[in-house]
């Protein structure tokens, strides 16, 4: 026991005095926190509009006042003509143009349909995107205001990351995918570096032909990380809910056990690379592969799954960090409780059990 | 008066306030074996990458084929072939490719390296290795294919540092033999070792003691000066009193 | 019975392509120093890794102070001290931490076995609480035999401890195993450097895999099958390159300031060599007959037993 004691100092000493070590272990989440809560977020507020009215009716003009006091859109009031559109965006006075034709509101009242002629610019295709949104689900909820009871001409499609985010704050998704995502960079990637620089100064060999046992070694090189990762996640958890607002609906305890329980799914995987690698490169760029960029790509963080081709919807049902990120989004921002998410921690169980029985398995009492 | 290809006139280069190269003057002539000893951490790495212009001294004066190390470092690589220990060539590029590459570095025509090639495969014996990896060759082998892979170019000057660490005795010999082949055809040999019987086997050695010359002269003379019956004994009596040493 | 033990050991790497260790045997004594001689890709490493337990042999059997190296690898584990060919100890922890680590680590504390590295581990105690990694090449490779020594190994396993150190720092590495081995501990040490051999009891000159001879290092000169000369003259390689075109001169190699030759067959004598160079033009030539040293036998029987070891891979 106590050689186990002087091996997890010594591992603290690592991490300690290493400040690249440092940093990445504690600047990064906060850089992460503040970049995809702040900077990467596709939420978009203040947008700059203007507005062509050729009908100038009452209609129009409720429309442009109900977009007026959304707080996503600030309306320029001099309404420049055609040419002038592709002006303002090339000198960034408009995103978007909103253009009623002649007769808008009349067409509307005796047809039953106008058109409203939306232009964005397209050079940043997100927010675009996002705005097209808006716009749409205004004009359709002042459709339904103006004509109660009337079936609708077209559907709405509400952008489902609004759902569970009524205030529009656009951060929220990014919690769970930033603790997926630095819990890993810890994890996995320091871990196995961490074991991999032992061997590469030769002090493997002391290790192996020392009476501690050599499982030991792995265990005791796991822990540190293991507190360290906790200690990471309740500092993602500080940040979120104090920089960026996002309360914790669910449970906390919960939480924490579920994050621990993929904090150890990371630290097998980390063994599991540090086991067949000899160089802290290769661990790295191991980590960066395996975890890292599956977890960017498939949890759906950063990108909607559910515009991914099928098979890349398939292949994200084998990334462990998809089901935590499902996990902690049911927690954390939705309120449920264990008996909605049992299933997705069954699952991210079956795989950390089998990450663990390989890295354990793998690893040899000799070298090679 | 021979023709002086590397001159140093008080070379000094200072980390902060350590002195690695502490004011060191010397000449070597054109074709001398110059040896370049002295203990861990006494400053021959530093100075050795001065010299072949990957590190720009803090004061003092050297040029190398007679270029300036200030100002002329792109010239003075030109002229220059390096080869050492730890990195020496592309183990997994065959003995041909390694030739043709370092050629190609060195802009030698392609023709050029193709006639210097098929003499230099010939005269190392390995013509039937030129398609086998340089990773699967005995380490002699390498170690003689990287010495005259680094004067293929034919420079003026050879650096070789450490060249014959862990080389058996034999073929550490035969290294030599390349050595002495190099240096009567004309090209300075620069070289590093630690192996003190191959000190004797220079025409004159420079033994540093924590960032100075404190000793340049023929080992012949050395061995008299220190009352020495080896080189051991020489660079010893010098070494033993050092301050600093590093690795 | 003897402390060491390799019994026709044979190691290959990469599925059986290359060959580390062939069919090696011998024995190491109780309290001896004793040197494994030979060059880069030796087999050196190999073998102590097969007597350390960190490697597997594929044929043959090893014991260390009578335990098997495969069966027995824990109670092996217990009782050795191990300082690896590349061993850099933890550069970010001071001189104590680091002592302190392997001392624990091993189950033992530094004062319980101070008076084993007191001589060695006084030298460094003033840097105490500096990092390894700022130590000095001699400072470090102190450092980490203290480390191997903490917790009273029985035997002590150093691979290549000297390489790329300088000669100052490789004799006082030398001066500190003399008094290790007089506290009664076995020392295996492995050295590509011919002159180190002379400073072991007992040697073991190994190339390519193969043992060439095991012996005294007096007793392996003795060997030494044919008289030996030395000569020299003004212009070592001139001569040198005379000498190999010489028909009654066997061998000639340069050995520092002077060439050490065999001749073809004893009725051709070193006058006659003599007064064939200095027809040549040699100037100042003196020879005499010598004792042939380690590196002499090591080239002779390196290359008697060249044709059978030349390429063994696959």
């Amino acid at each position: 026991m106590k050689q186990f004691f002087a091996f997890i100092r010594k591992e603290f000493f690592h991490v300690f005095r290493d400040r690249r070590t440092l940093l990445i272990m504690f600047g990064l989440p906060v850089a992460q926190i503040v970049l995809f809560g702040f900077a990467l977020t596709s939420e978009v507020k203040d947008i700059t509009l203007t507005v062509i009215d050729q009908s100038h009716d009452v209609n129009s003009q409720q429309l442009v006042s109900k977009i007026k006091s959304s707080s996503y859109f600030v309306v320029s009031e001099a309404a420049p003509g055609f040419n002038d559109i592709a002006g303002a965006f090339k000198n960034g006075t408009a995103k978007c143009a909103l253009i009623f034709p002649a007769n808008f509101g009349s067409d509307l009242q005796h047809r039953g349909r106008a058109p409203l002629q939306i232009i964005t610019d397209g050079s940043d295709p997100n927010t675009a995107k996002t705005v097209v949104n808006y716009l749409t689900a205004i004009t359709t909820a002042y459709q339904q205001e103006i004509n109660p009871g009337k079936p609708l001409p077209y559907l709405i499609i509400p952008e489902p990351r609004m759902l569970y985010n009524e205030e529009g704050n656009g951060s929220l998704n990014f919690i769970p995918g930033v603790m997926a995502l630095v819990l890993m960079i810890v994890c996995t990637a320091l871990t196995s570096v961490s074991v991999v620089r032992e061997k590469e100064l030769g002090t493997m060999e002391i290790l192996l032909v020392s009476p501690f046992r050599p499982l030991m070694v792995l265990i005791a090189k796991a822990i540190p990380y293991l507190i360290l990762s906790l200690l990471n996640f309740i500092l993602i958890l500080v940040l979120a809910v104090f920089v960026l607002n996002v309360g914790i609906k669910g449970s906390i305890v919960l939480l924490f056990l579920e994050s621990m329980l993929f904090i150890i799914t990371c630290l097998s995987f980390g063994l599991m690379i540090s086991n067949t690698t000899n160089s802290q490169q290769t661990a790295l760029l191991l980590s960066m592969m395996g975890m890292m960029i599956p977890t960017m790509i498939f949890t759906g963080f950063m990108f909607p799954l559910e515009n991914m081709p099928g098979v890349f919807q398939v292949i994200a049902n084998l990334v462990p960090s998809h089901w935590y990120f499902l996990i902690i989004k049911a927690v954390m921002l939705k309120g449920l409780g264990f008996k909605y998410i049992w299933k997705e921690t069954l699952v991210l169980l079956g795989m950390t059990l089998l990450l663990l029985t390989i890295a354990l398995k793998n690893f040899k009492t000799r070298l090679s | 008066m021979a023709e002086k290809v590397i001159v140093c006139k008080e070379l000094t280069k200072r980390f902060g306030d350590f002195y690695a190269v502490n004011k060191i003057s010397f000449a070597v002539n054109k074709g001398e074996i110059f040896g370049f000893l002295g203990a861990n951490g006494a400053g021959k790495t530093t100075a050795m990458r001065i010299l072949c212009g990957l590190s720009h001294p803090s004061s003092g004066e050297a040029q190398v084929a007679g270029y300036d190390v200030y100002r002329q470092a792109e010239s003075i690589k030109k002229n220059i072939g390096y080869m050492s220990q730890k990195f020496s060539l592309y183990e997994n590029l065959t003995v041909a490719e390694n030739i043709e590459f370092f050629g190609g570095v060195y802009r030698v025509p392609a023709a050029e390296i193709q006639k210097r090639s098929d003499a230099l495969l010939q005269k190392l014996g390995l013509t039937g290795e030129a398609k086998k990896l340089v990773g699967a060759l005995p380490l002699g082998w390498k170690q003689k294919l990287a010495f005259s892979v680094a004067i293929f170019h034919r420079p003026r000057i050879v650096f070789l540092d450490e060249p014959t660490g862990g080389v058996d005795p034999v073929t550490r010999r035969q290294f030599w033999d390349m050595i002495y082949e190099a240096a009567a055809s004309g090209i300075t040999v620069f070289v590093t070792t630690h192996y003190m019987d191959e000190a004797e086997y220079c025409d004159r050695v420079t033994i540093m003691v924590d960032g100075k010359v404190e000793a340049l002269d023929a080992p012949s003379r050395l061995k008299a000066q220190f009352n020495a019956n080896n080189m051991d004994e020489v660079f010893y009596q010098l070494a033993r009193g050092a301050k600093r040493s590093g690795d | 019975m003897s402390t060491v033990v390799l019994d026709h050991i044979t190691k290959h790497y990469d599925q059986g392509k290359v060959l580390a260790v062939n069919d090696v045997s011998l024995q190491v004594g109780a309290g001896e120093l004793f040197g494994l001689i030979g060059p880069d890709g030796a087999g050196k490493t190999s073998l102590f890794r097969i007597l350390t337990t960190l490697l597997l042999p594929d044929k043959g059997q090893a014991s260390v102070l009578g335990y098997d190296c495969v069966k027995d690898y824990r109670q092996i584990r217990n009782r050795i001290g191990y300082m690896p060919g590349k061993f850099s100890l933890y550069q970010d922890l001071t001189v104590k931490e680091n002592l302190d680590f392997f001392a624990t680590l091993f189950g033992s504390s530094i004062n319980e076995n101070y008076a084993l590295i007191k001589d060695i581990y006084e030298q460094i105690k003033p840097f105490n609480d500096r990092r390894a990694g700022k130590l000095s090449g001699g400072m470090k490779q102190k450092l980490a035999l203290c480390c191997a020594l903490i917790h009273k190994p029985e035997v002590l396993f150093l691979d290549e401890p000297t390489t790329g150190v300088d000669v100052v720092s490789r004799k006082e590495f030398w001066q500190m195993l003399k008094n290790l081995k007089q506290q009664g501990i076995t020392i295996l040490v492995s050295t590509p450097y011919m002159d180190e051999a002379v400073l072991c009891e007992k040697i073991a000159l190994i190339q390519g895999g193969n043992i060439l001879s095991v012996d005294t290092p007096d007793g392996i000169r003795s060997k030494f099958p044919v008289p030996l000369y030395a000569i020299r003259s003004d212009n070592i390689y001139q001569l040198l390159t005379a000498l190999r075109k010489e028909p009654g001169v066997d061998s000639s190699y340069a050995f520092g300031e002077s060439i050490h030759i065999t001749l073809n067959e004893q009725q051709t004598n070193m006058a006659a060599i003599q007064q064939s160079m200095v027809a040549k033009g040699h100037t100042q030539l003196s020879m005499e007959q010598i004792q042939p040293g380690i590196e002499d036998s090591f080239i002779r029987l390196m290359n008697q037993a060249q044709p059978a070891i030349a390429w063994q891979r696959k």
